[in-house]
């Protein structure tokens, strides 16, 4: 576990102290899923890199500068909210993260590693996943499909290996174990009753806890949340912050890009607010909603 | 549905190491075999129907016809469905991977210094065969390598193009005489080549010569042929052949299943639903194409060599026009596309009752009518007589075919667009995912 990782080596960064853990999990009812759950824990970064850097971040769309020389960390095991406008640029930050777009300029390093124009299965193969703002399930597979498919380096993936009659039980016994697997994923984020389910069938709150399953069911070290709350109804909203406390709790790493002001303040330790396509200001939630620039440019008086 | 038959699902859930047979045993079960076998029968029943006032022989000799035009369209789908039915690759050049496979056969195993007809290799037989299927793999790697950095829908314009390069090139002289001077073996141009002795006859007849057979011969013919039961003889080669191709169908059925009963096929399935999740989960979305394409392209061009091969001369431009791919297409479609016993199943509906089935129908109403053929249509609409005008219709079945076809088709496409088995719904996991196996909450 990573948590308590001591302060990073960049000097200006403020604290993310756990301040507002906000609603946190009722302990009793998940214990023995969060155990569950654990056995799956990521090891944490190999060195004293923080999991993720991004460096002078520029994107251009022909004309258009959609992100303009961001820059910012994220702590090892921490929940770290980005938020900014419409147009801030958030998403496109994402998907130049996640391989998505190619940067047009800067640099994003992953547990000290270049990762800066790779394709995004080679991104998501060193551990570092997302979901998407508008989730994305494979809505003619199946619930528990959509996980299995989602575990690096299977066997049988290769067509070769899937044929070789000397190579099925090897096939036989990591599908079951991937099936096991699978089905405690769905029990902790408690959607194993659709596991039979084509994902496609699914309601939006649901879609974004199956995003969410899938993504872990990958063994990553960061995930990245692409607005994982929007559309989704209170109930489930809580549902899904408290997996992510727990998750946290576990030693993963999460970036949470949001539009709800509240939900940002309340959930991350560490807020990073971008604004016309770089970083405007970060700290947390508290410095972020006395800093005048911030409120300047995008809280307006409501804070 | 998959989820109705849950209850009953208990069977192989906890037994780990399954056999494979008892899993392919399960897998026939599951996939509506009983369906493929019920409509072959029925296509019999009423192909027998037609014909039996002619006799034995051209009842024989059209379910003969009309059982290799099932298989071979069943193969050429089960290749296809791998790669538009699974992982959504739209390629409609099949027409030409399947003339690259028998055509390089052809080359390989044709004798170098032939009575008539263009040289070959003279290599043996297999050799030939796996040559084909390599050759057709290795173009389609390389049509998908340039497409496949780019949008889905120029795969399918590459594929085209290809397969019509690949058909004018089979038909130009220039190419043939370009052939025979680096590697000493020719297409034949546009009069195409015959093809190697097919191995089969060879077992009924000594050197393929009618008229002296081999003790298997004697003992066939015996039983069924002009001394027992009364059967031509080349008809019953013919069924020869047809089991040769119902082993293949068997084997190219056995084999998609479990490339698709796999994470490989999970993968391909999910490259079909979303390539950016399949990638954005660390799946080589590129790399599992082309392995898809490599692999249905080289299936293709074994059909195509089981096919055309069997049929003593192939020609570039009747055979392998893009009309071709089309009724591949087709029957695709009808059967369900994902589908594997749907496309077993699409292949022998569309030979059957779309492709031959009208023109037989249509032979055999003519020959009940008593009337002169009209000239044109429109003496055939003005005669205002309806049998006059059923003897037009009938006697150019052909050309009508194609009006019949697309109405089933757009009814197809209106009505059921998953086709006939085409519910998508084919597990992708080597293991039973319909129940949880009961280990779950034990370790708790």
């Amino acid at each position: 576990m990573s948590s308590d990782a001591p302060d990073p080596t960049d000097g200006g960064a403020p604290d993310a102290v756990s301040a507002a853990d906000g609603p946190d999990a009722e302990p009793e009812a998940n214990d023995s899923e969060v155990e569950e759950a654990a056995k799956h824990v990521p090891s944490g970064p190999p060195s004293g890199d923080p999991p993720l850097r991004v460096e002078g971040l520029v994107k251009r769309f022909g004309g258009v500068t959609a992100v303009d020389g961001a820059s910012f960390e994220v702590e090892s095991g921490s929940l770290t909210g980005l938020i900014g406008p419409n147009g801030a640029g958030k998403s496109t930050t994402f998907n130049c993260i996640t391989g998505v777009h190619e940067p047009t300029a800067g640099s994003v390093y992953f547990e000290g590693e270049d990762i800066t124009g790779l394709r995004p299965h080679r991104i998501a193969r060193q551990g570092l996943v997302r979901t998407f703002q508008i989730a994305r399930e494979l809505a003619e597979m199946t619930v528990l499909e959509n996980l299995m498919l989602a575990p690096q380096g299977q066997i049988g993936e290769s067509a070769v290996r899937a044929v070789t009659p000397g190579l099925r039980g090897a096939v036989v016994a990591e599908e079951t174990d991937l099936r096991e697997r699978a089905w405690e994923t769905l029990e902790f984020f408690e959607i194993d009753h659709l596991a039979h389910e084509h994902a496609g069938n699914l309601s939006g709150g649901q879609r974004k806890l199956l995003e969410m399953a899938r993504a872990l069911m990958t063994d990553p070290e960061m995930v990245l949340l692409d607005e994982p709350l929007a559309g989704v109804n209170p109930t489930l909203e809580e549902k899904l912050l408290d997996r992510i406390h727990e998750l946290r709790a576990d030693g993963y790493t999460f970036l949470l890009v949001e539009h709800d002001m509240d939900i940002i303040m309340e959930n991350c330790e560490h807020v990073i607010v971008m604004h016309q396509g770089s970083v405007l200001a970060e700290g947390t939630g508290d410095e972020i909603r006395s800093d005048e620039r911030v409120i300047e440019a995008y809280l307006g008086e409501d804070l | 549905m998959s989820d109705a038959d849950v209850p009953d699902g208990a069977r192989r859930s906890s037994d780990a190491p399954e056999s494979a047979t008892a899993a392919l045993v399960e897998a026939a079960r599951e996939s509506d075999l009983g369906l493929v076998v019920g409509t072959l029968l029925a296509i019999y029943a009423a192909a027998t129907l037609l014909t039996f006032t002619d006799g034995l022989n051209s009842v024989v000799g059209l379910l003969e016809t009309l059982t290799f035009l099932g298989l071979v369209y069943a193969l050429t789908a089960l290749a296809l469905n791998l790669q538009w039915g699974y992982t959504g690759l739209f390629n409609i050049g099949v027409a030409g991977f399947m003339a690259v496979g028998v055509y390089t056969m052809g080359m390989v195993v044709r004798s170098p210094d032939p009575a008539f007809g263009p040289p070959g290799l003279g290599l043996p037989l297999p050799v030939g065969i796996v040559a084909g299927m390599a050759t057709a793999g290795l173009l389609g790697a390389v049509a998908a390598l340039p497409a496949l950095r780019l949008k889905a829908d120029y795969l399918a314009i590459v594929t085209l193009g290809l397969s019509e390069i690949v058909r004018l090139s089979l038909q130009s002289s220039t190419f043939d005489n370009f052939l025979r001077d680096t590697i000493g073996a020719g297409t034949g141009g546009g009069r195409g080549m015959g093809m190697p002795d097919n191995p089969v006859r060879d077992l009924f007849l000594v050197d393929g010569q009618a008229g002296t057979p081999t003790a298997f011969g004697d003992l066939v013919f015996g039983i069924f042929g002009t001394d027992g039961l009364g059967i031509a003889h080349p008809i019953l080669i013919g069924w020869g052949y047809i089991a040769v191709l119902a082993g293949f169908l068997v084997g190219f059925y056995l084999l998609l299943e479990r490339l698709g009963r796999s994470p490989f096929g999970r993968v391909m399935k999910a490259i079909r639903e979303d390539e950016l999740v399949a990638d954005s989960l660390g799946k080589d979305v590129n790399l599992v194409k082309i392995k898809v394409f490599v692999i249905g392209c080289a299936l293709m061009g074994l059909a195509g060599i089981l096919w055309f091969g069997s049929q003593g001369n192939v020609s570039p431009t009747p055979q392998f026009r893009p009309l071709l791919t089309f009724y591949v297409f087709i029957a695709v479609i009808i059967g369900g596309s994902g589908s594997n016993t749907g496309s077993v199943l699409g292949g022998i509906v569309f030979a059957a009752v779309l492709f031959e089935g009208p023109r037989r129908v249509g032979a055999t109403v003519r020959g009940l009518i008593d009337a002169q053929t009209p000239a044109s249509f429109a003496d055939a609409v003005a005669s205002l007589d309806p049998v006059t005008f059923l003897a037009y219709a009938t006697d150019n079945i052909a050309p009508l075919q194609f009006v019949f076809l697309g109405l089933v088709l757009v009814f197809i496409i209106h009505r059921r667009p998953d086709g006939i088995l085409g519910d998508r719904i084919e597990t992708a996991a080597a293991v039973d995912l319909s129940e949880r196996p009961a280990g779950g909450d034990a370790d708790e």
